[in-house]
């Protein structure tokens, strides 16, 4: 086999593909997010702790209920997307006169909440959640070895970010939804039923968040912690991307975990701060990010 | 105004006889919250900025003075100033970057650089990973006054405090001051009268870093311990909560929102996860129903008690 400057190409494309499985998780916490602060002008803090309801969901599902991994694709999001929308109900729907910064004290302390009672419930050490058996096993690509299930992950998240594209950018619901993000109350009086729509899209922001739990499920651990870690890259992300385009974000979030693989490999000290830095340098050539509007 | 001509000696008379009532560790760690609840109260309260990594600077600055203390051999005093020092450099940076965005971004830009800051400090050497920088030795003060006594440590630590929230009111009551709270008001408007808001933006964050930075070196040298628990989120959300609950905006607010936390992680340690849960629910009832926070709805209820006028409109709204 060759080697590319001293380092093993099985090492190089394993981090790579680790790299794009968290570039995948990326840009679909940042489409949720951007969707969200479109509508609602509300940075939902709360989405890593969703993103961590959606895998122990799954993980429950699993182990009291007997359902299995296909079913909790499904069932995981819609569950914590209900639970979602019940918080945009109760409480998120009262800040929207205030600024947008309650919106964001408001999650956070809901994500305290969330965290502390899984906490509580199963302590700081991980749960595993095992891969489905379909998906076992891997393909030797003579390059590298490939893993099905984070092939499927990598996959699947292309499909899900692409539909959630084609739904905004091409269908009449999309367009209403484009239209109340420049202008509720315009849209209102055409009709539409905005606060509504609100709330669905909270509910469906939420669902991706958990979504990209479930998938996580089987690679990382399921645990208490693993939203908050996740949520403040992601947050680095959405600043790089600007919240500007659906597609900006996805393809943000891509590359950004890319390039996390590929610091894994060649300066594994800066893994963990890579991204931020990326961010100090894009605030300083282009301080909207790469995608977004002037404000 | 004779509120204050008699609120304040009362204040400073149970200052001063604390310690003889309540476990002088408790008030000390108290006190070193205040600070920082404060500094961080001079962004959101009068600049209307909301910096979510505050803990950046507190952390930060705690690991530089342990390390001044323990490694170098300087003395409480130094350690205090280096950390301080630190403390603004890096605010003067990150606060640099940051104020190229405004409300919510700024919000996150400040929280991801200080988990830049958090992984820095779980790699590098000299801060010990997980133990943490043990064993600093709190020294004497200018080289006469022995710390590692409880009592004459405390008094050290309430002059530092006292000290640091009369810059603060000397800063806000400024002209310098005025301007921070032209741009809280009406950023543009500020603009156009001429003054470089942005120039000023970053002088309050410097500022508020600094004293960050101080409130966290004194925190190592009272617990003799600078670890990772200081540089964590947890802990900037911590700040933010403090603040909020006793008020933003406020003189007083930061201080009784800060003790009443300290309070509550005490005297719940044990209950492990359930401290983060009734943080996470105080956040949730104070943006929900006193957004004013504690001192905020006491001055509220005695103006309007005074004045007996229209209430003036809660902080938030209008946007």
């Amino acid at each position: 086999m060759f080697e590319l400057i001293g380092i093993p190409p099985q090492a190089l494309f394993g981090q790579m593909l680790l790299g794009l499985i968290n570039g995948a998780f990326y840009a679909v916490l940042s489409l949720g997010l951007a969707l969200i602060f479109g509508l609602l002008n509300v940075i939902n803090f709360t989405h890593g702790a969703q993103y961590m309801l959606g895998a122990y969901v799954a993980w429950l599902l699993l182990n009291f209920l007997g359902i299995n991994y296909w079913l909790a694709l499904i069932l995981a999001p819609v569950v914590v997307g209900a639970f979602g929308i019940l918080l945009e109900r109760l409480m998120l729907r009262k800040l929207y006169h205030l600024d947008h910064l309650y919106g964001l004290l408001l999650t956070f302390g809901l994500a305290l909440i969330i965290e502390g009672v899984f906490r509580n419930l199963y302590g700081i050490s991980g749960q595993s959640y095992p891969v489905p058996p379909v998906l076992t096993g891997g393909y030797n690509l003579g390059f590298m070895f490939l893993p099905l299930y984070r092939g499927w992950v990598v996959f699947f998240s292309l499909v899900v970010c692409l539909g959630t594209w084609l739904v905004i950018e091409k269908t009449k619901l999309g367009s209403y939804l484009r239209a109340g993000t420049e202008n509720p109350t315009l849209v209102q009086a055409f009709g539409i039923n905005v606060p509504r729509m609100i709330t669905l899209t909270y509910g469906f922001g939420v669902g991706l968040a958990a979504l990209a739990g479930v998938l996580a499920a089987p690679i990382y651990q399921v645990k208490p912690t693993m939203g908050a870690d996740m949520i403040i890259v992601v947050f680095a992300v959405v600043v790089i991307g600007g919240m500007g385009s659906i597609m900006g974000s996805v393809v943000t979030g891509f590359m950004l975990g890319l390039l996390e693989g590929l610091t894994k490999v060649f300066y594994p000290e800066a893994s963990n701060t890579v991204i931020f830095v990326v961010m100090a340098v894009v605030l300083l050539i282009k301080p909207a990010g790469l995608f977004g509007k002037a404000s | 105004m004779r509120l204050q001509k008699i609120g304040i000696p009362i204040l400073l008379a149970l200052a001063l006889a604390a310690p003889f009532v309540v476990y002088p560790v408790f008030l000390m760690k108290a006190l070193c919250f205040a600070l920082f609840a404060c500094a961080f109260n001079l962004l959101l309260g009068y600049v209307g900025l909301l910096s979510f990594g505050h803990a950046a600077y507190f952390g930060f600055a705690a690991y530089i003075s342990a390390h001044a203390a323990k490694v170098w051999g300087l003395g409480p005093e130094l350690a205090l100033v280096l950390g301080t020092l630190t403390a603004m450099g890096l605010g003067l940076v990150f606060g640099w970057l940051a104020i190229r965005r405004s409300g919510i971004y700024f919000a996150m830009i400040t929280l991801a650089l200080s988990q830049m800051v958090f992984f820095f400090c779980v790699q590098a050497p000299f801060t010990h990973g997980e133990d943490g920088i043990q064993a600093v030795p709190r020294g004497r003060l200018l080289g006469l006054i022995d710390l590692t006594d409880n009592l004459s440590m405390y008094y050290f630590v309430l002059v530092v405090f006292i000290l640091g929230l009369l810059i603060i009111r000397r800063a806000v009551g400024s002209p310098f001051g005025q301007v921070l709270k032209a741009i809280r008001e009406n950023e543009p408007r500020a603009t156009s009268l001429g003054y470089k808001t942005d120039r000023y933006k970053l002088m309050a964050f410097t500022l508020s870093a600094a004293l960050a930075g101080t409130a966290g070196a004194m925190k190592a040298l009272v617990f003799q311990l600078a670890s990772l628990t200081d540089v964590h989120w947890h802990a900037s959300g911590e700040v933010v909560l403090m603040t909020l609950l006793g008020g933003v905006g406020t003189v007083f607010g930061p201080v009784v929102g800060a003790f009443l936390v300290v309070a509550i992680q005490n005297y719940l340690a044990q209950m492990g996860a359930w401290v983060t849960i009734i943080q996470g629910a105080i956040f949730v009832v104070c943006v929900l129903t006193f957004r004013r926070g504690m001192v905020g709805e006491v001055l509220e209820f005695w103006r309007r008690r005074n004045a007996a006028g229209p209430p003036a409109p809660p902080p938030g709204g209008g946007h």
